[in-house]
């Protein structure tokens, strides 16, 4: 809602002297949000009123030229050439004499030009900086004193504040909302431009009116009026707050209905009443009946849709936008003006179908005073009498079927208890009395009846809201509650802190993209036509129409944050991310329960099991180096190993035992990947990969040979054990080095828990030191040496102890066919 | 050699005189001195300290003095042997420091060489942040709670008193899901959980949700369409807008230092009445010490409470929000929004793993 300050002070006693800011922090106090302040633009120098003395028009040129004589208060009239020609002798004109500069810098000079010597320039509201409208030059209509100084004429003067109004208060939508506002904020007097009298028309109604559905419409309002003059301009006055208000001028009947609706928040519509056959239904529309709005456009109406209708049908969508058929033409010289009282969720539905958000569909979903129809309707006749000579005909149709407003009952002291400042009873009711209510008190007990503009306050605490915003929040004190103790953080959340800072912690770059990937992206992944990473969730209106699927794996986002990185010149690269993926299938819309109490179990239960299961993943992309190259020696490229070790980097942040073994899933190269297998309860359940990517997938995302990847899903992890102490045994251990040769299809890994099992009680710790194969191990054997640490809980261990280990260990291994290696036996 | 039966005649042991022992360590002395290493050193030790050595060959002598001249030249010897000795040891002494400054100047290095062999990692700092406005109330006595980022329309709208026409419903900005009758958003903001607390405890609670949330805004320098929030939710007996002031403070004041404050404006959210948004005093604003907008507030809305089954004649409760971004803008003078969205390392290496 912009507000120009200028017509503000009309109704507001603003206090001499009063600068701007102090009136923003007003505004903003009332809890009125200051979007922006718009200063008019500056103009120095003469710019003064005109009066057009004489018009010769000049010719020879390629576009018509007039030749002015223009009293501007001198002794002598000024030349003044013009292009334009929307004047006539006698018009007063805002005049830019030489010496003005006007907005952006332009100066004006006496020149030389069509043979003529300009002695200034008539403006157009354009080059004043306070419109858009250039078709021709501002006229000013009657009042002016040739030579005063225009700027307050035209409007300079007037800054216009620009306010964010909250849903909930749509009386703000207008200037008497605002007004009573400023009035309250400020603690002036104000006057209200609602507070009219009653107009005094009489006769036979103005038209045959129904109102068949008294639940969307509960007040429904016309007048006619004859005789209007169709060339009449709207006043300068009136368009220029149109223009401040951000409205277009249309023509004298559109732009009164518009200003009216700005002053006293009524939206009007004005009907050709020579368009009109037949007396006036207002219905719910037919399925499929359609409307050519004043838009041009050619709607097909839902059943929930609320029109105007005549004999010929749809004339109008109540509420939102005339129809096109009764439009106020060139020609109009009678109409007839509806004011009307609509039901806001109806209006909000309507507006949201055929995406018309107008200003007049704007005000109604947020509620308008339904005592303003017929003080509107007055307001509007009298302008366009004014104006235009129109004169009300007949007496005005009222359909009123609103009910009485319910009271609320308040205790006085609940405003008290809620903001924690003990306000006096009195001060209670002054305040809401200055918001409108009316209020009875009977000891504490106040019963309050909101004004008819405010059909936001309904409950008790809209009026304890009411009261402490207009006492001012500032009031409330600063005092810290004592909360319960609490539990700390759950185990989940724990975990997740860990496994973030862990893989921090071993060189990893936290890298958080947008959940939304292109389901292409599973092609170029390699997936299965029949992988259920590819069932996801869609969204309706995606942000980026390529993008409409939601993840059901970290690895897509990932990748393309590496790949954007890449882009920007990085080359050694270990990135991150943990965060939710979504699971899609099909499953049980939820359901929509009331809201008047809590939900019944069963409800409850499935509105919650309607959520898609959300789980924690965590993943890894690895590129370039992982160890540097420095003046050590050269560095180490990243490969699969590190994304298997960044998945024990995590399981070890879980707290959680990880087992590494071949595994085989897209998009990851089939001979480098490892699948990540965690024991819950009696099972072993794949928590996740890691490895190289696919050479292909590399390929299809542009990526660097060898890129490495990880996902695990963190979720199924199984919970972190409480860990048990070791007993810590102070007698030497023995070192024991054993060199196997281990067929390929063993793992390392089985191969190390074969070693764990064979050492029995004696083990303490083994370590894998090298890998070999070539001659002169067997082809399809290679050679795996490891360290063992030995040690007894109670003694030193003797030689034979140790020949004990290794022969349990050699029985063990040979089982698998594996053989100490020669030259070690 | 003297016999023991030899009669006593002290000027006999020449070896034991006053002036041959004062030659001997004279010449000891000069002897150590003399050497330039420690490997010199060691070669002249046998001269003066070995069993050939002078003083050790006066001190077989003494076992032929009468035992009254016996205790005398003991001491003289004695006192001789020390003084070889002490000699020895210092020269040593200054010999091995010798060496030592010598060979540990040898091994100096450059200690400013680098040594990143091992590539600093780093936390989002979105997520730290989001840590410690936790770990803050955390130590007031608050849990975390946590819900779903793609949530039940009821329970991000209707629950919360957005009714399905409201205008703030349309104001949100909603990400929808597939197919139209799901009941299913990407949630507007991180108050579905204050929905979800209510619904599954029984009050006092006292929680705080951090989290993404989603709305159908385009990326640009102060704009993200997936954010996050911070939600905070008390619900007790006696709870006023006073202790929901003093919590914002004590928050601010953890986060922005010992200066910082609030200041609410009046706003309207349909699920708190009386609602305010609060702006923060900002002292190490980079820009100066200034006030900046940071979230919404208010004591909340009883129709919430009844729609989860709370009573609100006997509980109240406030809550607030405020964005992760916006704190993390202002706290740490990020000017573009994309630097905090787009992942690159650079941006994120420079918060390091805390915040």
């Amino acid at each position: 809602m912009r507000v120009p300050v200028g017509w503000l002070a009309e109704y507001v006693d603003v206090p001499a002297g009063t600068t701007v800011e102090e009136l923003d922090a007003a505004f903003v106090r009332l809890g009125l949000e200051v979007e922006e302040v718009h200063t008019p633009a500056e103009v120095t120098g003469p710019l003064v009123v005109g009066r057009v003395l004489g018009i010769e028009e000049l010719t020879g040129f390629k576009k018509p030229i007039r030749w002015c004589q223009v009293d501007v208060g001198e002794a002598q009239p000024r030349g003044i050439v013009c292009g334009a020609r929307n004047f006539a002798v006698g018009d007063t004109v805002v005049v830019a004499l030489p010496g003005a500069v006007l907005p952006g810098g332009f100066a004006i000079a006496a020149r030389k030009t069509y043979d003529h010597v300009s002695d200034g320039m008539i403006c157009s509201v354009r080059e004043l900086g306070i419109g858009e409208d250039h078709a021709g030059i501002l006229v000013l209509g009657d009042g002016f004193e040739p030579g005063a100084d225009a700027r307050p004429v035209v409007g300079l003067d007037d800054v216009v504040v620009e306010l964010a109004v909250t849903p909930d208060r749509g009386y703000c939508l207008s200037m008497r909302g605002i007004a009573r506002e400023m009035g309250t904020g400020l603690a002036v007097g104000w006057r209200d431009p609602g507070a009219a009298e009653d107009p005094s028309w009489s006769g036979e109604a103005a038209w045959d009116v129904t109102v068949a559905d008294a639940e969307r419409c509960d007040r429904f309002s016309m007048v006619a009026l004859e005789g209007l003059d169709p060339t009449a301009p709207s006043p300068w006055w009136m368009r220029r707050r149109l223009a401040q208000s951000g409205i277009r001028s249309i023509s004298l009947a559109v732009d009164v209905t518009n200003y009216v609706m700005l002053e006293l928040g009524q939206p009007m519509h004005a009907f050709d009443r020579a368009a009109v056959t037949g007396p006036i239904v207002v219905r719910r529309a037919r399925e499929g009946e359609r409307l050519t709005t004043l838009d041009g456009a050619d709607r097909v109406l839902s059943d929930d849709d609320l029109l105007i209708t005549d004999d010929t049908g749809p004339i109008g969508l109540a509420a939102v936008m005339g129809g096109a058929s009764t439009e106020i033409g060139d020609g109009t010289t009678d109409v007839l003006l509806e004011a009307a009282h609509w039901e806001p969720t109806g209006v909000a539905r309507t507006a949201r179908r055929h995406r018309l958000p107008s200003e007049a569909a704007r005000r109604f979903e947020r509620g308008v005073d339904p005592e303003m129809t017929v003080v509107a309707l007055a307001r509007a006749a009298a302008l366009l009498a004014e104006y235009g000579g129109a004169r009300v005909v007949g007496a005005p149709v009222d359909v009123d079927t609103r009910r009485s407003r319910p009271s609320i009952a308040l205790a006085a002291d609940r405003p008290g208890r809620v903001s924690g400042v003990p306000y006096p009873p009195e001060q209670v009711v002054e305040l809401l009395g200055a918001v409108g209510c009316a209020v009875e008190a009977d000891g504490d007990r106040l019963t309050v009846t909101p004004p008819s503009w405010r059909p936001d306050l309904t409950d008790p605490a809209d009026l304890v809201e009411e009261v402490v915003r207009l006492a001012g929040y500032d009031d409330v004190p600063s005092v810290l509650p004592t909360a319960p103790p609490g539990r700390g953080l759950t185990e989940t959340q724990r975990r997740r802190r860990a496994i973030g800072r862990a893989l921090a912690e071993a060189g990893h770059v936290e890298a958080p993209a947008y959940p939304f990937l292109a389901p292409s992206v599973f092609d170029a992944l390699g997936l299965d036509a029949d992988d259920e990473r590819r069932a996801v969730v869609l969204v309706r209106n995606p942000l980026s129409e390529e993008e409409p699927a939601l993840r059901t794996t970290l690895l897509p986002g990932l990748l393309a944050t590496l790949a954007r990185n890449l882009a920007r010149g990085q080359r050694d690269l270990a990135l991150f991310e943990h965060g939710a993926v979504f699971r899609g299938g099909d499953r049980t819309p939820a359901p929509l329960p009331g809201v008047d109490a809590r939900p019944d179990d069963e409800t409850l239960a499935a509105l919650m099991g309607a959520v898609p299961e959300q789980p924690w993943h965590v993943a890894v992309a690895l590129a370039g180096q992982r160890e540097p190259r420095g003046w050590w020696g050269p560095g180490r490229p990243a490969g699969w190993a590190d994304a298997v070790q960044a998945a024990r980097v995590v399981a070890a942040a879980a707290g959680v035992e990880l087992f590494v073994r071949p595994g085989e899933r897209a998009p990851w190269h089939p001979g480098r990947c490892a699948e990540l297998v965690v024991r819950v309860g009696d099972d072993d359940v794949v928590a996740g990969y890691a490895g190289e990517l696919h050479p292909r997938v590399c390929a299809a995302l542009d990526l660097p040979a060898r890129t490495s990847v990880m996902e695990l899903d963190v979720d199924a992890l199984p919970a972190r054990p409480v860990p048990v102490g070791p007993r810590i045994s102070a007698f030497p251990p023995v070192f024991l080095d054993l060199a196997f040769v281990v067929p390929d299809e063993v793992t390392a890994s089985h191969v190390e828990s074969l070693v764990r099992g064979g050492a029995g009680e004696l083990f303490e710790a083994v370590r894998l030191f090298d890998v070999y194969s070539g001659p002169p191990v067997p082809a399809g054997s290679r050679s795996l040496a490891y360290s063992l640490v030995l040690r007894a809980p109670d003694r030193t261990l003797t030689a034979a102890d140790v020949a004990q280990v290794r022969e349990g260990i050699l029985a063990v291994v040979a089982m698998q066919g594996i053989t100490l290696r020669s030259g070690d036996a | 050699m003297s016999g023991a039966n030899d009669p006593y005649d002290p000027k006999q042991v020449a070896a034991l005189s006053a002036e041959a022992l004062d030659g001997a360590v004279a010449a000891a002395r000069e002897a150590f001195a003399a050497a330039a290493d420690l490997d010199a050193l060691a070669a002249a030790r046998p001269a003066h300290l070995g069993d050939r050595a002078p003083v050790p060959l006066a001190r077989r002598e003494l076992g032929a003095l009468p035992p009254a001249a016996r205790a005398d030249a003991g001491k003289r010897v004695n006192a001789a042997r020390v003084a070889v000795t002490e000699a020895f040891d210092a020269r040593r002494g200054e010999l091995e420091a010798e060496r030592d400054a010598r060979v540990l100047a040898e091994e100096r290095v450059d200690v400013t060489l680098p040594w990143d062999r091992a590539p600093r990692g780093a936390r989002h700092p979105l997520t730290t942040l989001q840590e410690r406005i936790a770990d803050v109330f955390v130590g007031m006595g608050y849990e975390v709670a946590d819900g779903p980022e793609l949530e039940a329309e009821w329970l991000n709208f209707d629950a919360l008193n957005i009714g399905r026409d409201h205008p703030a419903r349309t104001m949100m900005d909603t990400l929808f899901v597939a197919p139209e009758d799901s009941g299913l958003v990407l949630r507007t903001h991180t108050s579905p959980v204050q929905a979800r607390t209510l619904l599954s405890r029984t009050p006092p609670v006292y929680v705080v949700a951090p989290g993404r949330v989603y709305r159908t805004d385009e990326l640009d320098a102060t704009h993200t369409p997936v954010f996050h929030q911070v939600e905070g939710l008390a619900v007790d007996r006696g709870l006023s807008m006073a202790h929901l002031r003093g919590t914002l403070d004590s928050l601010a004041r953890s986060l922005f230092g010992p200066e910082a404050i609030t200041r609410w404006r009046p706003s309207y959210f349909p699920f708190t009445e009386p609602s305010a948004e609060f702006d923060v005093w900002f002292p190490e604003h980079r820009d100066g010490p200034r006030w900046v907008e940071w979230g919404g507030c208010g004591m909340v809305n009883p129709r919430v409470l009844v729609a989860c089954g709370v009573d609100p004649e006997e509980f109240s409760g406030f809550a607030f929000g405020m964005g992760i971004e916006r704190a993390l803008q202002f706290r740490s003078g990020v000017g573009d929004m994309r630097d905090i969205v787009e992942g690159d390392v650079r941006f994120t290496t420079a918060f390091g793993v805390e915040l």
